[in-house]
């Protein structure tokens, strides 16, 4: 579903993502572990246009996206979720939920607000809040459903637990799960590996712009000293 | 170089009121009511027009200086067309509302075909390019409409007085003022309740994520355009039976709008209503007064001279209390559009070299060279001195200032001055720069509490009252006649011995200022605008740094002012005017902010542009503007900048 193969990125002169090659497959929750400035937002936003790669291929359902812009690629059916949430503050959850709204995709889940609130019920109590007002775990569930509202079949995660309380957290990870059991493929970014643990299939790990491992939860979970080495503080 | 002859007449843009000529002094009731419902109606143009710059700066952070052009454009489409259609109801009304929708499709032309091109070049690029619209569109009505100011028919129907507390009130202003409430319903419920409406305010506050989410910023950009477009000239076209089409009135206009969108706030439509309801009012109350002059301290004052500033003073006022207007909310940087600045390295050796040598060529030209071309260049060197003072405080200092000519025209006044009340030559030359510096102090003390285009704004309005004052106060400062008779001392008077005075003080001037980028001093600067709190953090004083720089450039200004006056003998109050201050601004942006010698390269070419294109055709000012263009679209980083990425690529291949 997600093809990515020696993908190169840079801010300026700062050179940031070296030769970078992953994948996620339709139905599967593969997470990219890593420190600080690794490189994980930087991948997700060469992904969904906001970084125009310096060279590299990027397919995603079978088309070449490395050239297009961010809002060619999200009407596609690649959905983005940025680490700072990003919600428009100004506008109510309805209103932020309206700006995310595509038209129904054949072969991905098709969302409504009313759907998005069984989802999230916190957000079905206010829906005329305006996004300024809203407490950090509510805007991280409101950045979401927002992106959910594109109907998307895949959907990119920055670091979704980052910042939140345990029992958002524990909240968030059952979201995951249910959107993979829809069928979405769904690429997150984190440091955390308790969270990763509840709710990845795959894991790669980045560290100063290369990918340094991959392979399941499971064989992450016995080695060591990878985890040693690219992840402990 | 002068756009507009000045900011005359804007007394005349009330014609409700000279029946008022005859009123005594005091303003009685009657008077007070007919002058609140006068502003009243003048404020409904000026927020039609507001709103629609601040829909576009909202949604695509462009500062268009255009809009008043289009604003024109409106007004000499709706005369033209009305004179077509005929005066019929049909005929008026059919008249204004295509002329609102043709400069509508006209702003969106030329969102697609010109700024397009422009979104990822540094936002000022944006704002040189709509400059370069402004002196084509100027030069295309006089073109189609010729000189003459038209004033057009009045609207069918309501060409009529009620009588208002036994005072004749036009009926066509109490239609205008229906619609500027109107038009504020109807721009809320379009922003509110459609989806287009939505993502604008999307968009308005993070076009990048709104860009994530699907939405096309492309498609969203041209129909804001053509909206802004649309109310700018609708707000022009509805003014015919009241203003006559003049030629001056896109920068006129300009910059009462830039006032009532900062005053209300950038982006807030109900901002913009209030402050145009405030502004308008209060101007027409000062025409109203402005028969009394009011005699304090001996010196007699009138209000209407007020008209020409008030709304500068409200801004000032406003800005200082609440630095994001009445309405507005701090300005949060827009995300993906914030560029970083690159970083400004020491002149390469290869460079300093080559500067060394121009320098001497300058030194050496006299030997060969005619008058003209000494006059010319002195004007270069004085022109570049003021560039680099300004591209001071823009790159390094990274605030953007819209009035720098104030400093520069207090120099060229106070040189003046002095000389007039008996100062010798040489010691006026030394003690006027000190008035610039002056002034920079004081205005720069409320300017650097702000950022961004609101710090633009006010420095605008301050160089706005600077000129006012200078403008009116003809027993000191000869009033729009200016000074003459300013004259080198002896030893100086040949061409020549100007020239090489003019060659050391403008040459030391942007040496100095140069050292200076690269001081502990400079670095603070660049420190303060790359990361302010940053800087907070480990122990700069921000603002103080910034307070300095600007009156370190206003000094260097006023230097620059100071050998203009005497180089040309006289001084007008074109000197301080906002049309000086965008040459200026010109000159920096054309030759690169982000070089350290741009700014000399672009005061260099602009001057000499100006100088020879002048004297060519009548329509110069299209052909400048078409030059601009042309260097804004070739050399997006400015002429300095694409030498220099040449020379990198040329070393990067060897």
């Amino acid at each position: 579903m997600l093809e990515v193969k020696g993908v190169n990125s840079a801010y300026g002169r700062a050179h940031i993502l070296y030769d970078l090659s992953l994948s996620a497959k339709r139905g599967e929750v593969v997470v990219l572990l890593g420190r600080n400035g690794a490189g994980k937002s930087t991948t997700l936003k060469t992904l969904i246009g906001l970084v125009r790669p310096l060279a590299g291929e990027i397919s995603f359902d079978g088309r070449r996206i490395e050239r297009l812009e961010p809002y060619q690629i999200a009407r596609l059916g690649l959905g983005y979720v940025p680490e700072e949430r990003r919600i428009f503050t100004d506008l109510s959850v309805m209103e932020n939920l309206e700006v995310g709204r595509q038209a129904p995709r054949a072969g991905a889940p098709q969302w409504t607000p009313a759907k998005l609130f069984r989802l999230f019920p916190n957000l079905a109590g206010m829906r005329e809040r305006p996004g300024a007002r809203m407490s950090g775990g509510e805007q991280q569930m409101l950045t979401i459903a927002r992106t959910l509202m594109g109907n998307p079949s895949a959907i990119l995660l920055d670091e979704p637990s980052e910042g939140l309380a345990p029992v958002i957290v524990e909240q968030m990870a059952k979201t995951i799960l249910e959107l993979k059991q829809e069928g979405l493929c769904v690429l997150l970014s984190e440091q955390n590996l308790h969270f990763a643990n509840l709710v990845a299939d795959r894991a790669y790990i980045i560290e100063k712009g290369h990918i340094r491992y991959q392979g399941t939860m499971a064989e992450l979970a016995a080695d060591g000293q990878v985890r040693a080495t690219y992840l402990s503080v | 170089m002068q756009y507009a002859p000045s900011r005359l007449g804007r007394g005349n843009a009330l014609p409700g009121t000279p029946q008022q000529k005859s009123i005594e002094p005091h303003l009685s009731l009657s008077a007070f009511l007919v002058q609140l419902l006068n502003g009243l109606a003048s404020a409904s143009s000026l927020f039609l027009v507001a709103a629609g710059l601040s829909i576009i700066f909202g949604v695509t952070r462009i500062v268009n200086f255009a809009h008043g052009s289009l604003y024109m454009l409106g007004t000499y489409i709706a005369y033209s067309l009305v004179k077509v259609f005929g005066g019929g109801m049909l005929g008026f009304w059919g008249g204004v509302l295509c002329a609102g929708i043709a400069v509508g499709l006209f702003g969106a032309l030329v969102e697609r075909l010109l700024l397009r091109r422009l979104y990822h070049a540094p936002e000022l690029l944006q704002l040189l390019a709509t400059f370069a619209l402004v002196l084509i569109i100027r030069d295309f009505a006089l073109w189609t409409w010729g000189a003459e100011d038209l004033l057009g028919p009045r609207a069918p129907g309501l060409g009529g007085a009620i009588d208002i507390a036994g005072r004749q009130f036009p009926e066509y202003d109490l239609l205008l003022i229906a619609l500027g409430p109107l038009v504020l319903g109807l721009l809320w419920l379009l922003l509110t309740r459609t989806r287009w409406g939505t993502l604008v305010r999307a968009a308005t506050e993070d076009r990048e994520m709104a860009g994530a989410l699907g939405v096309n910023q492309a498609w969203l950009f041209t129909s804001v355009f053509a909206l802004g477009s649309f109310l700018a000239g609708l707000g022009g076209a509805i003014q015919i039976p009241r203003e006559p089409a003049v030629l001056t009135m896109d920068l006129t206009i300009l910059s009462d709008v830039f006032v009532v969108v900062v005053v209300g706030g950038m982006g807030s439509i109900p901002g913009a209503f209030l402050a145009a309801v405030i502004i308008g009012v209060l101007k027409a109350m000062c025409i109203g007064i402005g028969i009394g002059n009011v005699s304090a301290l001996g010196i007699d004052f009138s209000f209407s001279k007020l008209t020409l500033v008030v709304e500068f003073i409200v801004m000032a006022v406003v800005l200082v209390i609440r630095p994001w207007g009445l309405l507005g909310r701090q300005q949060s940087i827009p995300r993906g559009a914030a560029s970083v600045e690159p970083p400004l390295y020491l002149p390469p050796p290869a460079l300093l070299k080559g500067l060394a040598a121009a320098l001497l060529m300058l030194a050496l030209l006299p030997l060969f060279s005619d008058r003209y071309t000494l006059v010319l260049l002195t004007d270069i060197l004085v022109f570049a001195l003021f560039a680099v003072s300004l591209h001071f405080i823009m790159g390094p200092a990274g605030m953007h200032s819209f009035g720098h000519a104030a400093y520069f025209g207090l120099g060229a006044y106070a040189a003046a001055l002095l000389f007039k009340h008996a100062v010798p030559m040489e010691a006026a030359l030394l003690l006027a720069p000190l008035v610039g510096g002056l002034g920079a102090l004081v205005f720069g003390w409320f300017c650097v509490r702000l950022s961004g285009v609101y710090l633009a704004m006010l420095t605008l309005a301050f160089a706005q009252i600077a000129w006012s004052v200078v403008y009116q106060w003809d027993a000191f400062t000869g009033g729009s006649n200016g000074l003459v008779g300013i004259w080198p001392a002896n030893w100086l008077a040949s061409k020549t011995a100007f020239y090489y005075l003019a060659l050391a003080l403008c040459a030391g001037g942007v040496i100095l200022l140069w050292r200076i980028v690269f001081s502990p001093f400079g670095y603070a600067l660049r420190a303060g605008r790359d990361s302010p709190l940053r800087a907070d953090a480990i122990g700069i004083d921000v603002r103080r740094q910034q307070w300095l720089g600007f009156a370190l450039a206003g000094v260097l200004a006023g230097l620059a002012g100071a050998v203009h006056a005497f180089s040309k003998g006289s001084i007008s109050p074109d000197t301080l005017s906002i049309p000086r201050s965008v040459d200026g601004l010109v000159m920096v942006l054309m030759g690169g902010i982000q070089t350290l010698t741009g700014a000399v390269a672009g005061a260099a070419l602009f001057t000499w542009l100006q100088d020879s294109i002048a004297r060519q055709t009548e329509f110069w000012r299209a052909l400048l503007g078409g030059i601009i263009l042309f260097l804004v679209l070739a050399f997006p980083q400015g002429i300095a900048g694409f030498i220099r990425e040449r020379w990198d690529a040329r070393k990067d291949a060897e």
